[in-house]
């Protein structure tokens, strides 16, 4: 921009037109408003902060399980969120309360359903099925198209730094004490090895399931902290007690 | 020297510490993930002493920039990252399409659908996107400024740095790297990485603004400019994790549940709003009236586009969530703004169709012109469809099935794909120094191919997806449910092979663009009848260098 230009009066857009910061500024303070208006209430409205009776943290071995569910990708083809539909609610069970998810980080709610909702598929199957299911799965839906997830049973679980993984959980703001990351490592052998006592872990872990999962009671495989974390989803919450109905009633436009 | 000194440890150092992070790390993805960075760090350090030019007094001789000429460079790199991560993630898209239609293609652990998916996605939004969005951009805002590049340095990091997110996160996921956030699937020291990348980035792309000799800034830099700071707070925010060790790939979201959920869509769509559609805008609103050779149609329109398709893109997020645990109000605010939403999206549709006002019969002539008006098609199609996928009645059975897969990908290929081959169409000869590109006719056959396979894709989808959610909720007339999940699985099959041919088509035409644009660097010309295209000339295409005064 020469001095010997004419200059002209800027007025009106033209300013936005003329400065690459104001652009700039303008521009985020129009795209942080609507962020902000959405997400912020949820850190301080009741029924998405409040937890429900049941609900607890994973135990080490099930968050184990989650964190291969992760890196396996399983999100891609199956959800966690039942919608209050009556076809859902009949094919799934009872639609999922925002406090059943509050201990996930991250969240697996899902967008695509190319496997069924697993939001509550604990206890619906024996741990044989699970397995069997992992291994080949067009053994027992012969229309599925699931990959096979056979090396899960032949990896032994890494489970060495477990308490760091309960320590960062515990930094997002999942509840574990100190007894629970001490005991950490104790507690995912106790949980998985029907050869060794679990201690106090279903005191602190209220409802946990105490066995071999996997059928291999030698070791302690990846296949067993998968299958512990897919029997344990949707179970903590007994959604018919009168202390869940009384939340969901709160729960307004479903 | 000092500069070349202190460049040259850097990357030293950052290569030792790469070194030491494979040697310690507590499990294996995160030991070859480094092993990675420590390869790129040191291609970094021998590119550095490699390129160093001393004197004897041993100062570090930089070459002087011509100030006369464009810094192109980079964009030329980006036109090849950008077929070449066209073609990976197309073809990484046809692998998991035949593996939902043949489950034997799955290879366990590291090409099983779950973690392709995430390679397939990351590739073409991320690569082929990301690629096209830098180089176009680093294009656009040359010409607009009429002015070299600020930190030519920096524009180069910004291109490589780029590569190596690209690299670490796509062998990440196949290594089972992924902390389980669709499109933000990179780790922690990814995500850290592409901060870098794209603050850089911004400096390169605000300071050559800044040293512009127009006094004017055109509007495809504001959609531009939009994009690389929105995406910066989307990424920052959604990104904040704990990781568990710093000598391990695993870490943990700071938002769980329903705060994460809304958090990740919040970020999800406007990943789509302003990486796909803002700095998509951006290129339409520059290569459209260069090819058609007409002015933009309205000002006033592109005024309006640009702050209302911003402000109300971001509110849209919650419609991923509707009838989830996400409260009512958030869901219906989320499904209102969409539907809002339309409006701006077509504003800037017919600005860029209008632009063709007088120049309408080119669409029949120049085969560039009818793919970014087929572009732009696509855009307003997908558009619509949005906001109709978005209103609650219609979530509740659309939600969960392939049909969103269908809107994504016409979308993805019909408006992200066609304007982007376009760009690297136009691009091309005048990067290399052609006289037109090695084949119109060519470019006429990407088109119909290109065509032909969004239509199977698309309608496939539509079909499949609208079966599967009438099928879940049928009911018979004892008041049962009526199929099995298995049931909705196996009818699927003749259309995950149509959507798969749909791709293959689609490969095709790139292929043939790619071999076309290879030949045009090359500088050849085929022989052929000729069809029209938009004149070139070089000497006009210099930036605006300071007169001394007479």
């Amino acid at each position: 921009m020469s001095d010997t230009q004419v200059q002209e009066k800027v007025t009106g857009h033209k300013r936005f037109e003329r400065n690459v910061t104001l652009l700039g500024a303008a521009a985020l303070v129009t795209v942080a408003i609507g962020g902000i208006v959405e997400i912020a209430p949820l850190f301080w409205i009741d029924n998405t902060i409040e937890p429900v009776e049941g609900m607890r943290p994973y135990t080490p071995l099930e968050q184990a399980g989650r964190d291969i569910y992760v890196r396996e990708g399983c999100y891609a083809c199956h959800s966690q969120m039942i919608r209050p539909f009556r076809d859902e609610v009949e094919r799934y069970g009872h639609y999922s309360l925002a406090a059943e998810s509050m201990y996930d980080h991250p969240f697996q709610w899902g967008s695509k359903r190319t496997g069924p909702d697993l939001a509550r598929v604990g206890g619906r199957y024996s741990d044989g099925w699970h397995v069997q299911h992992l291994i080949d799965p067009q053994s027992v839906v012969p229309e599925s198209v699931m990959p096979t997830y056979g090396f899960l049973a032949d990896a032994p679980l890494e489970f060495e730094h477990i308490a760091d993984n309960l320590v960062a959980l515990s930094y997002v703001g999942v509840p574990y004490t100190q007894t629970d990351i001490e005991q950490a490592r104790q507690d995912v052998i106790g949980q998985a090895d029907p050869d060794t006592a679990p201690g106090d872990l279903v005191e602190r872990y209220p409802g946990a399931q105490v066995r071999d999962f996997d059928g291999d009671p030698d070791r302690i495989t990846e296949m067993d902290a998968l299958v512990a974390y897919l029997q344990v989803l949707g179970t903590m919450v007994d959604v018919n007690s009168a202390a869940a109905q009384e939340v969901l009633a709160e729960e307004s436009g479903r | 020297m000092e500069s070349l000194t202190t460049r040259a440890v850097m990357w030293f150092v950052l290569l030792l510490l790469a070194v030491m992070a494979a040697a310690l790390a507590h499990d294996a993805a995160f030991a070859a993930q480094m092993v990675i960075v420590a390869i790129a760090m040191g291609a970094f350090l021998w590119w550095t002493l490699y390129s160093a030019k001393v004197d004897t007094a041993g100062n570090w001789l930089r070459a002087p920039n011509d100030e006369g000429r464009y810094d192109d460079d980079p964009v030329r790199w980006g036109v090849i990252a950008t077929m070449f991560w066209g073609i990976a993630g197309f073809t990484a898209g046809l692998f998991i399409a035949l593996q939902l239609a043949f489950p034997a293609l799955n290879f366990e652990p590291w090409l099983n659908f779950g973690r392709v998916r995430p390679l397939h996605t990351s590739a073409v939004i991320f690569a082929f996107g990301g690629n096209a969005l830098i180089a176009t951009s680093f294009y656009i805002v040359q010409r607009t400024c009429r002015a070299r590049l600020a930190f030519p340095g920096l524009a180069r990091f910004v291109f490589w740095g780029y590569q190596l997110f690209i690299v670490l996160a796509a062998t990440g996921y196949l290594l089972g790297v992924s902390q389980g956030k669709e499109y933000a699937e990179p780790e922690w020291y990814v995500d850290w990485l592409l901060t870098i990348v794209w603050v850089a980035y911004l400096l390169v792309f605000v300071m050559t603004i800044i040293k512009r000799k127009e006094p004017h800034i055109y509007v495809a830099n504001w959609f531009f400019l939009a994009f690389i700071l929105t995406v910066a707070m989307l990424h920052v925010v959604n990104n904040l994790d704990v990781p568990v060790s710093l000598l391990g790939s695993r870490s943990y979201p700071l938002f769980g549940g329903v705060q994460g959920a809304l958090v990740q869509w919040w970020y999800g769509h406007n990943a789509v709003g302003f990486f796909l559609t803002a700095g998509f805008l951006a290129m339409m609103y520059y290569f459209v009236p260069k090819q058609a050779e007409r002015p933009v149609y309205s000002y006033r329109l592109s005024i309006i586009h640009f702050w209302s398709l911003i402000f109300l893109y971001i509110w849209a997020g919650p419609h991923h969530l509707h009838y989830t645990a996400l409260p009512d109000w958030a869901q219906t605010l989320g499904m209102v703004f969409s539907v809002m939403l339309w409006m701006p999206s077509w504003g800037g549709m017919i600005n860029g169709l209008m632009t063709l006002n007088g120049a309408w019969d080119k669409i029949r002539t120049d085969p560039i012109i009818r793919m970014m008006v087929w572009a732009l098609a696509f855009y307003g199609m997908s558009t619509f469809e949005g906001p109709m996928l978005s209103i609650k009645a219609v979530n509740a059975m659309s939600h969960y099935t392939d049909w969103t897969i269908g809107h994504v990908h016409s979308g993805a290929l019909g408006w992200n794909g066609m304007i982007t081959f376009a760009a690297l169409y136009y691009l091309a000869p005048r990067l290399w120094g052609r006289e037109r590109l090695y084949s119109l006719r060519m470019v006429n056959w990407h088109f119909w191919l290109a065509t032909l396979g969004i239509v199977f894709y698309a309608s496939s989808m539509w079909v499949a997806g609208i079966m599967q959610g009438y099928m879940w909720r049928e009911y018979g007339a004892d008041g049962y449910l009526v199929n099995s999940f298995a049931e909705t699985v196996s009818v699927m099959w003749p259309y995950y092979v149509a959507r798969a041919l749909g791709g293959l088509l689609f490969i095709a035409g790139a292929v043939i663009m790619v071999y076309n644009i290879w030949m045009t660097i090359l500088g050849h010309m085929r022989e052929e009848k000729p069809l029209t295209t938009a004149a070139h000339n070089p000497e006009a295409d210099r930036p605006l260098v300071a007169q001394p005064a007479e």
